[in-house]
């Protein structure tokens, strides 16, 4: 027999010969380590629901849980797509409270229309990012110093423009948009024993399952066409079931309560927006390339720089949003607002499965993650816990959830 | 001296799904240099690894005998403590500490606690003085190159009182003086007894250096040969389980016009001001013609081809580049692909490839905007590209969604020319194609090579191996110290006449 391998002529020709085996084993660590995060957030759900006798679960109480996380979670959108980048923004927490002031000094002391408040505001947001995104990017000094310097200067901004004092109220608008809630549009309607609930709110969450019923449908049918690898039908059936029921319990409460919180609604076009923008545009792409080896994108004539400094105009503009909302919720602007956000959100991204070296995360991920410290706190203040031991949980919990991944991916290059 | 200073018995090593070693045996003799030989994934680095206790003694089957007696290693200090060292491809020095610092890392010179400095300096001088290098020990490593780092290596070896030392591919980065030496230090640490194991591909070394040569094929030892009177292609066809008839696939390239001209290109280096790297280079490539790129390490292949390629490296370029006939600008690696060139890097994994991402992301990763409508990546048009490459470049992985950095050397490297070829180029630079690649592997890049040049494109082939360059190419360049120094046809090319070209005005360029 020859040297020559038996299927040189057909090099750069299909190959019929060529092992057609598309079924790659479903590698349990994997699938672990993919939703590992998922069920870890359903086990602590139902370990505080137990805790705390049902309360954690009561309608009022997962108002509050989104209510009083919405920022958290918007901070860690952006920060997962930082941290996939293979940075880091520790300034995120002094923006949220420059954002505030500059908001409030336009709305209540200079009485401009909130609207254009608002776009102001987050043009405000966007010039700090660029601003960071410029020394990283272009000047090439580390994330970790250029927003540890940010830290200090947006803070230090924060006072020179509130002095030591809050301002405040805001517009009702505003207000709303932090705090309220939708209005029972169309009334209400009986659900026997659970009483009345909010018709327009239960309408909203069955068309978002609807919507995402049918677009996974078609994902499922589009990748089938190609002959790739999908999920047997029962499983994917009972994904959906999974998640809908996940949903309409939430909607349900939410309607049983006062109706859906309008950070929820802003939060959901977030998460949908940033993940569908991470996974399927170019520059979502981009992000994961420049993350994963910066020399090997930057050999495969990706800008890194642009994508770089973009991904800080952007945590610039979500964390405006953050400070908007933020200030708006307290009624008040104030100079030590968002103090340590920054942690929290950098917290919800690695314990939402993102990776220290980059090219690794998901926005649902950080999003989950973010729950997770979001539920742990709401159901030790509950259960009465001192403040210490919610601190406790949370760093073990961070700890925890990092050391898995590292162990999972070590038994992952183990198996070469 | 013929008495076996380590026997290995019935070693056999399980992966979760992959059987890596199975009941392979090694006997080396006390005092020679012994010689592994195998494709990639042959099972080579695997049993070194059990051997010094990487893999601890439990995660294994078989037994080691050492000087005599069974060793039951937990670690590599278990193996140091009896005199097994093993230096691995990968240096592992730490770059910010000294030469004396790196030679007693983890193994102090210590006096009640504080290091002593004078003994340490004094030890690492005389070490450096048995490996020939002449460095002040306090000299950081970074500031070494390669070669003398790989002494220092040695030298750290040493230190420990090594009496089995074991190379993975210790001359696989140096040039060829680097090399030379490196052999005639282990021939010299042989005459003073030290029982050698080198793991290498270049079997033109194997060759000239081992005593015996042990060849391993999928995990299984299958001869093990006296040196004396051994042909490469007799370890081969050992190592592919096949006779070796011919190392390079027949081609004819029918050459067409010129696609690319490169005038008067010079490039100085990024860190050290005013140092010339490239001088004046002048290069012709043209549509179906596979032209060679020979030079020896330094003489400035990788710096003048990847200056071209959008300026991706160095600094002050000068110099015009003329695409059929007409002068073009690439100020960045965007508008040299989109000017149909690519260019293949020579460090795959640390330039190429986007290692903890799958085969179809890599694949797509140099021309998304393709897949792409309006800034939306279609996913299943990807899914269908990449799959298309697996099947026609023989990438051996179960999907395209298999992770690129568990690939052995040869399907990286696939991965990386699908990714290039899909950005459907004029001109491909192939930097070092087939480094660190399997011979059944080589064979398969080489046939890609003549079938892009037989689809009109032009590919530029820059190599260490001189034996390669012959075998592809129909023209062949030497660049000496930045010199284009000559332009020989295949059929006038010789090893001998290109490494004179190679080596000329060496003197003059420093």
């Amino acid at each position: 027999m020859s040297l020559a391998p038996t299927n040189a002529d057909m090099v750069v020709l299909p190959n019929p010969g060529a092992p057609d085996d598309n079924s790659g084993k479903p590698g349990f660590s994997v699938n672990l380590r993919q939703s590992g995060i998922y069920i870890a957030f359903a086990g602590i759900v139902v370990l505080f629901t137990i805790l705390t006798g049902g309360d954690l679960i009561a309608p009022q109480n997962i108002s509050n849980i989104i209510v009083q996380n919405s920022y958290i979670l918007i901070l860690a959108i952006g920060m997962i797509l930082v941290i996939i980048a293979g940075h880091i923004d520790l300034s995120v927490g002094s923006i949220v409270a420059a954002s505030g002031a500059i908001a409030a000094v336009l709305m209540v002391n200079q009485n401009v229309p909130w609207p254009l408040a608002i776009l102001l505001t987050l043009l405000f947001g966007a010039l700090i990012g660029a601003w960071q995104g410029y020394w990283v990017a272009y000047f090439g000094i580390p994330a970790f110093i250029v927003t540890l310097a940010g830290m200090l200067l947006f803070r230090a901004i924060t006072y020179m423009i509130l002095g030591n004092r809050g301002i405040g109220p805001f517009p009702d608008s505003v207000r709303t948009l932090s705090n309220g809630f939708t209005n029972g549009y169309l009334g209400n309607i009986g659900l026997g024993a659970l009483g009345g609930a909010d018709l327009f709110s239960l309408l909203v969450g069955v068309l978002a399952v609807a919507g995402f019923a049918v677009t996974q449908w078609r994902s499922r049918a589009g990748r089938l066409r190609y002959g790739q690898n999908v999920d047997t039908l029962v499983v994917f059936v009972a994904k959906i079931a999974v998640a809908a029921v996940v949903v309409m319990f939430v909607i349900v409460q939410l309607a049983r309560f006062r109706n859906l919180p309008w950070v929820l609604v802003l939060l959901a076009f977030l998460v949908l927006g940033y993940s569908v923008l991470s996974q399927r545009s170019v520059f979502g792409r981009q992000i994961y390339a420049v993350g994963g080896n910066l020399q090997a994108a930057t050999l495969s004539g990706v800008k890194v720089k642009s994508v770089m400094f973009w991904i800080f105009v952007n945590m610039g503009v979500l964390s405006a949003v953050a400070g908007i909302i933020f200030a708006g919720r307290l009624n008040q602007a104030n100079p030590t607002a968002g103090n340590q956000f920054e942690l929290d959100a950098i917290a919800a991204a690695f314990i939402g499965g993102a990776a220290v070296q980059g090219g690794v995360g998901k926005v649902v991920g950080a999003i989950t993650g973010g729950l997770i410290m979001g539920v742990i706190n709401n159901g030790m203040s509950l259960i009465g816990a001192p403040s210490e031991q919610v601190m406790l949980v949370k760093g073990a919990v961070l700890l925890a959830a990092v050391a898995f991944d590292v162990w999972t991916k070590r038994r992952a290059g183990a198996s070469r | 001296m013929t008495e076996s200073i380590l026997r290995m018995r019935s070693i056999t090593k399980t992966f979760p799904g992959v059987k890596a070693l199975s009941d392979v045996n090694l006997e080396v003799l006390r005092g020679e240099i012994h010689a592994i030989c195998g494709e990639n994934g042959a099972g080579k680095s695997t049993l070194m690894k059990v051997l010094s206790g990487v893999y601890p003694h439990g995660d294994y089957d078989g037994t080691i005998e050492f000087e005599g007696a069974e060793c039951q290693f937990s670690g590599i200090r278990d193996s140091e403590h009896r005199g097994i060292v093993i230096i691995h491809q990968e240096l592992a020095l730490a770059p910010n500490l000294s030469i004396a610092e790196n030679i007693f890392l983890g193994n102090e010179q210590a006096k009640r606690g504080l290091i002593d400095w004078n003994r340490t300096n004094a030890a690492a001088a005389g070490l450096l003085r048995r490996v020939g290098l002449r460095e002040n020990p306090t000299t950081q490593v970074v500031e070494l190159g390669v070669g003398k780092q790989q002494l220092v290596e040695i030298a750290k070896a040493l230190s420990k009182q090594v009496k089995l030392l074991i190379l993975d591919e210790p001359t696989a980065a140096l040039n060829d003086e680097d090399s030379a030496h490196l052999l005639n230090l282990l021939r010299g640490l042989r005459d003073e007894g030290i029982t050698c194991v080198i793991i290498s591909h270049k079997l033109n070394e194997v060759l000239s250096i081992a005593d015996r040569v042990t060849v391993l094929r999928d995990g299984r030892t299958i001869s093990t040969l006296d040196s004396e009177g051994l042909t490469e292609d007799k370890i081969i066809s050992g190592m592919v389980g096949r006779d070796l008839e011919h190392r390079f696939p027949p081609h004819e390239s029918t050459v067409g016009e010129e696609v690319l001209r490169i005038e008067d290109w010079s490039v100085h280096s990024p860190t050290q001001h005013g140092r010339l790297l490239v001088d004046k280079a002048n290069l012709v490539l043209r549509r179906g013609e596979v032209v060679g790129l020979a030079g020896l390490m330094g003489a400035g292949r990788t710096e003048l081809a990847m200056s071209v390629f959008g300026r991706a490296y160095g600094a002050n370029i000068s110099g015009k580049v003329f695409k059929n006939g007409r002068e073009i600008q690439m100020r960045s690696v965007r508008e040299a692909i989109d000017h149909g060139i690519a260019y293949a890097t020579e460090d795959r994994k640390k330039y190429g490839l986007n290692l903890i991402e799958d085969i179809k992301r890599n694949v797509s990763a140099a021309a998304l905007g393709k897949l792409a409508k309006s800034g939306w990546v279609d996913d299943n048009e990807e899914y269908k590209v990449a799959d298309g490459f697996r099947k026609s470049m023989n990438i051996k992985a179960p999907s395209v969604s298999s992770i690129t950095g568990k690939l052995s050397g040869g399907n990286q490297q696939k991965v990386v020319l699908s990714k290039w070829i899909f950005t459907d180029p004029d001109v491909l630079i192939l930097d070092e194609p087939t480094r660190g690649i399997d011979v059944g592997a080589k064979y398969e890049i080489y046939t890609i090579i003549n079938a892009l040049a037989d689809q009109g494109k032009a590919v530029l082939v820059i190599s260490s191996e001189l034996p390669e360059l012959l075998g592809l190419c129909d023209r062949i360049y030497t660049l000496s110290a930045g010199r284009i120094t000559g332009e020989v046809p295949r059929a006038e090319a010789t090893q001998e006449g290109l490494m004179t070209l190679m080596t000329a005005g060496q003197e003059a360029g420093k």
